[in-house]
């Protein structure tokens, strides 16, 4: 059983009460926290307020759903009415949305406990967290790695069982890679599967919100809880939630599985853990063949040149007049535009917005943008062949485990080419779900399951029943 | 191609970036370092090739005009920097 049936039954039987509940991870989670730099900010009043708000229910003998009184984090790019929510940006410091992202709402009428907003790569660029405005993120596994990026906060929370589960946005990999990296389960829905309202937008083709929790069924509950279609957003795809507990312990005897080879030009450590999960596979009745996605390696190109353009063009809406930051010492509107921007946005940002207008200016619209666009036509092409033969991909989430702080920041090449095994399923579309596979030099090392568009019902069954099969969930990171 | 601090300038001031002077010279190196990273799709013919801008099957979603209730005034300045009234207030256009 996961943890969020399992709190569920206790809190039906009067094992403790949901106050009880959340006070305890508070003062858990505020020790954690002040070693690990998850969160940016903690809502411990209102947490409190809405777990006495369950209790009430439980008392009156009310029906409450299955992630009634669950401590939770989201990620501090999705919109919490009356919630600071910073995008892990300086533009947006003091910024309190007016409305809940249409997750919020959902997982508030489950009744999950928010007990903060996780820390994150400004406006989910970066891949170790190091791009927040505000602080670092450590890995629980080892304070001076990083958890992986963007959704490093949501991911490190999870794996430092501060909270039950978290909400993260993966737009080139930013929930698999953390989760990966924090050794926890993550997964990135196909695109259209779960709302986009209220996320503030990265790269609007890209983006995806989902789940980060500590074992695959918990993971689950909460897509359960989070897909399906919004009006709110017009790229939702008009199909109802998942219901994935209904077959997630299948049989997977004669599951086809691809193992395309070109993901697998890695670290040797990192390549001899996922080799032995592929062996299990085997010994649990799956066919394991290797195979071939010929456009790999123009993958990463692509990708940041479409995810610069569309976030040059998303980020167009900070400009210091109707929220946000402003520079005040200027005597004109553009000036006072220019300068806030350049004063409010940080480093990496403003690289992306320059390579994004660059690519999308007159005389270099085809050259850049459009041939990505091309590329990823090609992209998608051989994912759909894959996909005739095969059930589901499996890959490393990363090609190296979890780096040293410091170690790649200098390097924007080196950093963008750590995300070689993700950006391509954004650039498809496709679903993705990330679990531990191993462990190597006490580091965890991430597996990714991939499979067509809207079938993570299947992936959450394969990847459920490869934990059952070992105990990488159940190990505890000792933060020091 | 390559970029030079010409290019830069132009380039920030489309996306209305007011860089200093050391930020222009860092980010020329930078953004030649990234440009010539993506040099590599040239090596790919893509001739005939359909580009892919989205890849979910939707067009033109339409909802039925019919006027529903919006965000309230309040909420909508509640975060403005300045305002005036029930106006966004910003400094000379002109």
């Amino acid at each position: 059983m996961g943890r969020i049936k399992e709190i569920h039954k206790q809190l039906l039987e009067k094992d403790f009460s949901a106050v009880e509940l959340t006070k305890e991870y508070l003062t858990k989670l505020k020790v954690s926290e002040s070693k690990l730099g998850t969160y940016l900010s903690i809502t411990e009043d209102k947490a409190i307020e809405d777990a006495l708000i369950i209790d009430k229910k439980i008392a009156r003998g009310e029906k409450i759903g299955l992630l009634a009184g669950i401590p939770m984090g989201i990620k501090d790019n999705i919109s919490t009415k009356g919630i600071t929510t910073t995008c892990g940006s300086k533009i947006l410091e003091n910024y309190q949305p007016v409305y809940n992202a249409t997750v919020i709402e959902k997982l508030y009428n489950e009744g999950g406990i928010i007990l903060g907003k996780c820390n994150m790569d400004e406006f989910a660029m970066g891949s170790s967290n190091e791009n927040s405005a505000y602080k670092l993120v450590r890995n629980p596994w080892d304070i001076n790695r990083v958890p992986g990026g963007s959704s490093g906060g949501s991911a490190a929370t999870v794996g430092a069982e501060e909270v039950i589960f978290s909400l993260g946005s993966d737009t080139g990999g930013s929930i698999r890679q953390p989760a990966g990296f924090c050794g926890v389960a993550g997964m990135k829905p196909t695109y259209g599967r779960v709302s986009r309202y209220g996320l503030i937008a990265y790269a609007s083709s890209l983006d995806q919100i989902g789940p980060i929790a500590k074992n695959v069924e918990d993971c689950a509950i909460v897509h359960d809880a989070i897909s399906g279609y919004d009006k709110m957003d017009s790229t939702s795809a008009n199909l109802p939630p998942t219901k994935t507990l209904d077959n997630i312990n299948r049989d997977i005897k004669g599951l086809r599985i691809g193992v395309p080879k070109e993901y697998f030009g890695g670290d040797e450590k990192v390549l001899n853990v996922l080799k032995k999960a592929l062996a299990k596979f085997e010994e649990m009745g799956a066919i394991v063949e290797e195979t071939t996605l010929p456009h790999t390696e123009y993958a990463l190109p692509a990708y940041y040149i479409i995810a610069s353009a569309e976030a040059s063009s998303n980020l167009a809406r900070f400009d210091g007049v109707r929220y946000g930051a402003r520079d005040f010492d200027q005597k004109y509107v553009t000036d006072m535009m220019s300068m806030t921007r350049d004063e409010f946005f940080g480093k990496e940002v403003k690289k992306r917005i320059m390579i994004g207008t660059y690519a999308l200016s007159a005389g270099y619209y085809d050259a850049y943008y459009l041939k990505a666009l091309k590329v990823r036509t090609l992209l998608k092409a051989d994912f759909d062949l894959a996909f005739k033969k095969y059930d589901v991909l499996i890959t490393p989430v990363a090609p190296t485990l979890p780096f040293k702080i410091g170690e790649n920041i200098k390097d924007s090449i080196t950093m963008y080419l750590g995300d070689i095994c993700t950006v391509t399923i954004n650039l498809v579309g496709i679903p993705g779900i990330a679990i531990p596979c191993g462990f190597t030099d006490g580091l965890p090392v991430g597996m990714q399951i991939l499979g067509k568009p809207f079938s993570e019902e299947l992936l959450f069954n394969v990847a459920h029943r490869f934990e059952s099969n070992n105990d990488f969930h159940l190990r505890k990171p000792e933060v020091k | 191609m390559s970029i030079t601090n010409k290019d830069v300038l132009h380039v920030a001031g489309l996306a209305r970036l007011g860089l200093n002077d050391e930020e222009t010279i860092a980010y020329e190196k930078e953004l030649n370092d990234v440009l010539d990273f993506m040099e590599k799709l040239n090596k790919l013919d893509t001739e005939g090739v359909e580009p892919t801008n989205h890849v979910l099957d939707i067009h033109n979603v339409f909802r039925t005009d019919i006027i529903e209730a919006s965000l309230d005034v309040e909420d909508v300045l509640a975060n403005a920097p300045d305002r005036d009234d029930d106006y966004f207030k910003v400094p000379s256009i002109l």
